[in-house]
């Protein structure tokens, strides 16, 4: 039991880490880390402080603490993993947007320049 | 290359990697709508799609990178609005559809007054030979679409599609970028607009292979069964929203 908490914590605060690293390298724009970091800081928080880890898995009804993490844990990153996706739609959308609009450009300046 | 007149007509050609049939293409529409300029819109070809195209006397439309069927099509939509177009034919670069039918397209949507007129193959066409996945997946959303636009529609996949202006200005905010035919006719009957089809004949594709194999075309049936379904209950806002471009689905 404390050796799975122990990973966890161990894996949450690694995240954590490569994160801040990656922001400072210019890798991920400070924006797109704030998700990450609340995600991989929750789970350090719910990892090390146990009676937290209690309380939560009490309130949701859970049988033992073990089911709570990987809970806990697999429900923080989906929210993260979601945020990403309309995050990367938004991006898909303004993409094509910008690729068709180079496009039009483009042909008005070819026929300017027959002109 | 602006529209001249309040019944101008654009015909619109998407194509990618069709250098074999391109020319041929364009010279027919050009033989069979003369003075209706040409319109292609490369999707980032890899082979000499742009110089036969532009040999064959088209305009261009030369998209920076692939965006695929959908997005290619808007592009053009796009362009044919901001010119003031009234009409738009799309023609498929491929051949399979039969140039001397744009007339008859373009007649009944200004006969009609509907926003949209599919130039739709029939079961009885000798020459179209769908294979037996695709039948299959055409007759399945036939039976889809059904109740969703409260009427039947003989060819949901056709290419062969003609708007108004009407139809132009919704489909430059709002079209489907993978796989468009089906899902426009949702996102037509969102707005409730009106189309109709015309029976016409298509030609076996000259060169090249259809981008639809039949591994495809699980992923064809699965991808456009959700967009139709997410084109359907979409929240409208996603329609209007502020100060962006955008496509939909795919």
């Amino acid at each position: 039991m404390d050796r799975l908490l122990n990973v966890s914590a161990g894996i949450s605060a690694l995240l954590f880490v490569i994160v801040l690293v990656s922001v400072r390298r210019s890798r991920i724009r400070a924006e797109y880390s704030v998700s990450w970091l609340l995600a991989t800081g929750a789970m350090l928080v719910l990892s090390l402080a146990r009676p937290v880890l209690n309380q939560v898995r009490q309130v949701l009804g859970l049988p033992d603490t073990p089911l709570a993490i990987f809970l806990l844990g697999s429900g923080v990153f989906l929210v993260v993993f979601f945020r990403f996706t309309t995050i990367v739609s938004h991006l898909r959308d303004d993409n094509i947007a910008l690729a068709q609009r180079v496009a039009i450009l483009e042909h008005y300046i070819r026929d300017l320049q027959k002109e | 290359m602006r529209a001249t007149g309040p019944d101008s007509l654009l015909v619109i050609v998407p194509a990618f990697n069709e250098e074999g049939a391109i020319g041929e293409v364009v010279r027919s529409v050009r033989d069979s709508v003369p003075g209706v300029p040409v319109l292609v819109i490369d999707d980032c070809s890899t082979d000499n799609t742009v110089a036969v195209a532009q040999a064959a006397g088209a305009d261009l439309l030369t998209l920076p990178h692939h965006l695929g069927l959908g997005g290619c099509v808007q592009a053009g939509y796009k362009l044919a609005f901001e010119l003031g177009y009234e009409y738009v034919i799309r023609v498929d670069g491929d051949g399979q559809h039969i140039a001397s039918d744009i007339p008859r397209v373009l007649e009944k949507l200004k006969e009609t007054g509907c926003e949209m007129v599919i130039g739709a193959r029939t079961d009885h066409d000798e020459a179209w030979h769908p294979g037996r996945l695709r039948t299959w997946g055409i007759q399945f959303f036939r039976w889809v679409l059904r109740p969703i636009l409260g009427r039947s529609v003989s060819d949901p996949t056709s290419g062969f599609v003609g708007v108004n202006r009407r139809a132009l200005a919704l489909f430059t905010r709002s079209f489907p970028l993978e796989y468009p035919e089906i899902e426009a006719l949702v996102v037509l009957q969102r707005r409730r607009f009106r189309f109709e089809e015309i029976p016409c004949k298509m030609r076996p594709r000259r060169t090249g292979r259809s981008s639809i194999t039949a591994w495809k075309s699980i992923s064809y049936i699965v991808h456009v069964l959700l967009g139709v379904f997410v084109n359907v209950l979409r929240y409208e806002r996603r329609f209007h929203r502020s100060g962006r471009d955008s496509g939909s689905g795919g």
